[in-house]
């Protein structure tokens, strides 16, 4: 199975759920609403003959103000931001990418930490930078700016020459407890 | 009546300053602050081929407490300055800091939300060394002007 296989499979299992389809240089996505985020990452996960069982990256992308090369003229995009799930498959080579439309930062994107280890930092991360909350996050803090820290930094509309200084060294959390699911 | 007659050992005449800022120079235990691939270059400033040792300063400390020679070596983001603030204020006095590459002096091209432009909003420079990383030349180029400095400094002046 490749990628456009995946593709198909996930449309003919999700209809009108996938939101918008891409297919750039080979590189294959989907859109969805973050109510079909945990299935759809369980069925890419966890069907055998997809086994995409590696979270390689999750990314936010903040498009205020982005013109779309195919539709300059429409000024206004029906969501603000997305967050991105990169995939991989280490047994069968093969990687796929799922966004999330999140239409403003009202809207929660549910947590995939229990799926993957690794999505606690990553989620942490998109929250610090766009200011994404995920639900059912066990420990959602800033992960990269520091505690004072007001606003979120990679947001197209925070001042680019806004500098926030830090008053006392942040206190060091030598070790932390958390129970994996 | 002669002064002489008191005297049974040879002895220098010389100033207070003088003697002891010569002590100093020759004798300084540098802190690297490395956060960046300037803190690699320093390597370089110390091993054989450039040799600080040559200028005294060879005596690497690890702890603040125990260096009077602060080397800033890399990029310093907001979340790290006060920490640096921090371990300036545990130096003993009297204290000198060389701010090392274009990150530590001015941010370099890290001009963005998270990094420090310039050292010297948190504490004071003696000297900006510029490069992205400098020559190790540079670095001892900077710790010649480090002991100009203390040459020129008056026991009136001490702190």
């Amino acid at each position: 199975m490749n990628e456009s296989d995946i593709l198909a499979q996930i449309k003919e299992r999700f209809g009108a759920r996938v939101l918008a389809e891409y297919n750039f240089r080979g590189q294959y996505a989907v859109t969805v609403a973050p109510e079909t985020l945990r299935e759809l990452l369980v069925y890419l996960r966890d069907d055998k003959a997809i086994e995409l069982d590696w979270l390689m990256d999750v990314g936010g992308v903040d498009y205020l103000g982005y013109s779309d090369q195919a539709a300059p003229d429409e000024d206004e995009r029906e969501w603000r931001f997305e967050v991105a799930y990169q995939l991989y498959s280490m047994r069968l080579n093969h990687r796929f990418r799922v966004k999330v439309a999140v239409r403003d930062e009202s809207v929660e994107v549910p947590s995939v930490w229990d799926l993957w280890a690794i999505a606690n930092w990553e989620e942490r991360e998109v929250w610090d930078m766009f200011g994404v909350r995920f639900t059912g996050h066990p420990n959602l803090r800033r992960i990269l700016c520091h505690d004072e820290f007001v606003g979120h930094a990679l947001r197209k509309d925070y001042p680019i020459n806004k500098r926030q200084k830090l008053s006392q060294p942040s206190e060091m959390i030598l070790c932390e407890k958390v129970e994996w699911a | 009546m002669g002064l002489e007659s008191n005297v049974t050992q040879p002895f220098l005449a010389t100033r207070l300053d003088e003697v002891i800022n010569w002590g100093r120079k020759f004798s300084m235990w540098p802190m690297p602050f490395g956060t960046a691939c300037c803190a690699i270059e320093f390597m370089g400033v110390v091993s054989g081929r450039f040799d600080i040792s040559r200028f005294g300063a060879e005596l690497v400390r690890f702890s603040p407490r125990q260096a009077d020679l602060l080397l800033v070596m890399g990029t310093i983001t907001q979340k790290q300055a006060p920490v640096l603030k921090q371990i300036y204020d545990q130096m003993p006095d009297p204290k000198w800091v060389i701010s090392m590459g274009a990150c530590a002096s001015s941010g370099g091209f890290y001009d963005n939300y998270s990094v420090v432009q310039g050292i010297d909003e948190i504490i004071p420079v003696d000297v900006y060394v510029a490069g992205c990383p400098p020559r190790p030349e540079n670095v001892l180029g900077a710790v010649v002007k480090i002991m100009e400095k203390i040459s020129a400094e008056k026991a009136a002046d001490w702190r």
